[in-house]
């Protein structure tokens, strides 16, 4: 779920084209049965229910999910000297290896840029994650400013990933007052655990959508991408994100957009994560690292349509948004959103942006 | 299915027939994640399947919590990678010795639900659209008898498993064309320590064993034609047929 700096708009947001601000964009978490859907094309934006997708696109297009699970990636943690902070999980786990960034002592209460900086830690250093009651020992193996590599003292991967869902929690954020819990931050189709925020575009796909996409002759095929961390509470770490994420396209997804483009019909992905990965891999099969970031100087090359959470001006994800359609246009949209009330949480509403022009082929 | 190189989840795997089904999956080659309540008897069957060559992760949970669904799921996709095959095989018979549903407690009748009715609801929820994304697989409810005929005292467990087999035929119709295949398969008496809990007196001999149902049932998964979604399946039967 990477927006990051969402819950309100910044002060300095323009107005939309058709008068509305865009910092009245709502902030509420919207039920995932519940969630609205912001169109914006060729004609003017309109708002529609996202169960109306299926009639959104037609028989033949195909629609690209990012089935990573989300992490239970926040562990309140402990140096040997007593010390407390928060680690938070940036990606995948490699057999016993956790890779993440330290926050300073405190919780998702206050928000992250108001915390204070993290211990120091030297390599070789021994740490204690905790939560729910459990706790487990790691040992720092790399640290690069607030970014570390810990190697979990457990004696296999099997009790590694029972210590860490065990004393896990997802990422919570500061504006919502009850805990997250971790079916809260998981898609319909949740496969293996790679993701540090929730891939949240896909949340409001219900089986019952997914199942009409199906009937309508729409193509459902998926990729899992390593949706990293929207905030660091660093801000030399956040200008750089996202960062650098890893991705596994099955030849299967590579295969029927292939056959998708080749026959006329269009490539809509599910969340910004997918883009991510389909742009960086230019719709090839295999795993590899996502480093390219996308703004309006990149138009895409394999996705003509994007499903993603509503962003403002400012975020790397309007900047993402504009590889598609241009700021004025997103703004006016932004705008219909604002005046409708629409949700820019993590939790919130959403967008279906078509690519200005035909993705360029 | 092909079983050889296939992920699989199986539940109740730390005795009886979920450690023969455990133990029978990774012999062909499958990975398997392995559930149960206790890490020590689990992590001996984990231990002897890795003995032998094969692929075996153990995960410490009760199906019947709430909270340990999403835990299942991630770990056991953390551990093994996309699963094709998910057997829902833990239960519980409630309370021994059994006792007349009237006599029975609404607390205990609950718990049973839990364990074999929601638990595997729960984790088919958790699991099951991985799979349609992913181009298929198989859920397995393990049944029983006690789902058909009205055994006197098997009131509570016997409910469960009836309403177990519809929540395997529901589903079966839902994902329909999805890939996605769900069966319900009553292995018949087997010499468990459940079968001795629930009927101590019993004479033992006579039972099968759980290594030979644990091949009918794999038998089963691999058969897509006899054994179509949404079938209730019976694995004495099958092997006579």
């Amino acid at each position: 779920m990477k927006m990051a700096r969402t819950a309100a708009a910044p002060a300095s947001t323009e107005p939309g084209a058709s008068g509305g601000s865009l910092a009245s964009l709502a902030a509420a978490e919207i039920d995932r049965h519940a969630v609205r859907l912001l169109v914006t094309g060729e004609s003017a934006a309109r708002i529609e229910p996202f169960a109306a997708l299926p009639r959104l696109l037609r028989a033949g297009d195909l629609v690209v999910l990012n089935d990573a699970a989300t992490l239970p990636g926040s562990l309140r943690g402990t140096t040997a000297d007593g010390a407390p902070f928060e680690l938070r999980l940036s990606g995948p786990i490699e057999d016993r290896r956790l890779a993440g960034v330290l926050l300073g002592a405190g919780d998702h209460h206050t928000r992250t840029e108001r915390r204070p900086p993290p211990p120091l830690l030297a390599i070789g250093a021994r740490v204690l994650l905790a939560g729910r009651g459990t706790a487990f020992a790691a040992t720092v193996a790399v640290v690069r400013d607030r970014r570390v590599e810990l190697d979990a003292d457990t004696p296999d991967a099997d009790l590694l990933w029972q210590a860490l869902y065990a004393a896990g929690r997802p990422v919570q954020y500061a504006h919502r007052s009850a805990l997250l819990p971790l079916d809260a931050v998981q898609t319909a189709y949740a496969a293996r655990p790679w993701a540090a925020e929730m891939p949240s575009a896909g949340r409001a796909l219900t089986w019952d959508i997914l199942l009409a996409l199906r009937r309508a002759g729409i193509g459902l095929a998926r990729l899992t991408h390593a949706a990293g961390l929207s905030s660091t509470g660093d801000a030399a770490l956040d200008a750089a994100l996202p960062w650098p994420e890893r991705y596994d396209i099955p030849a299967a997804t590579a295969a029927v957009i292939a056959t998708t483009r080749a026959s006329g019909g269009r490539v809509i992905a599910i969340g910004t994560t997918v883009v991510r990965a389909l742009e960086a891999a230019r719709g090839a099969a295999g795993d590899g690292i996502a480093t390219l970031r996308l703004d309006a100087s990149t138009p895409p090359r394999v996705v003509d349509g994007l499903v993603s959470g509503l962003h403002v001006p400012g975020e790397s994800h309007f900047d993402l948004l504009s590889a598609f359609a241009s700021p004025a246009r997103l703004r006016a949209a932004l705008a219909v959103a604002a005046a409708a009330g629409l949700s820019a949480h993590e939790l919130g509403d959403a967008c279906l942006v078509w690519a200005g022009q035909t993705a360029v082929r | 299915m092909d079983i050889t190189g296939t992920s699989a989840l199986v539940t109740g795997a730390s005795r009886g027939l979920g450690r023969a089904l455990a133990e029978a999956l990774a012999a062909r080659g499958a990975k398997v994640a392995l559930v149960a309540r206790e890490l020590g008897p689990l992590a001996e069957v984990v231990a002897g399947i890795r003995a032998r060559g094969g692929e075996a992760h153990a995960i410490a949970a009760d199906v019947a919590d709430k909270d340990a669904v999403h835990r299942i799921a991630g770990q056991a996709h953390g551990l093994v990678g996309e699963l094709g095959l998910v057997i829902h095989n833990a239960s519980t018979l409630g309370p021994v010795p059994l006792r007349l549903l009237l006599d029975t407690a609404c607390e205990d009748l609950a718990a049973v639900l839990e364990t074999n009715l929601v638990g595997p609801f729960r984790l088919t929820k958790a699991l099951a659209g991985a799979m349609v994304l992913g181009g298929g697989g198989v859920v397995v409810h393990v049944s029983s008898d006690a789902a058909v005929e009205p055994y006197p005292r098997w009131g509570a467990y016997g409910i469960a498993k009836a309403a177990q087999d519809q929540l395997s035929r529901v589903l079966a119709a839902e994902l329909a064309e999805t890939g996605v295949r769900v069966l319900a398969i009553d292995p018949g008496e087997m010499d468990t320590a459940m079968h001795a809990a629930a009927m101590p007196e019993a004479e033992r001999s006579g039972l099968q064993r759980p290594a030979t149902v644990a091949a009918q049932i794999l038998a089963m998964i691999a058969d897509p034609v006899r054994a179509p979604s949404g079938a209730r399946l019976v694995a004495p039967a099958w092997s006579a047929s």
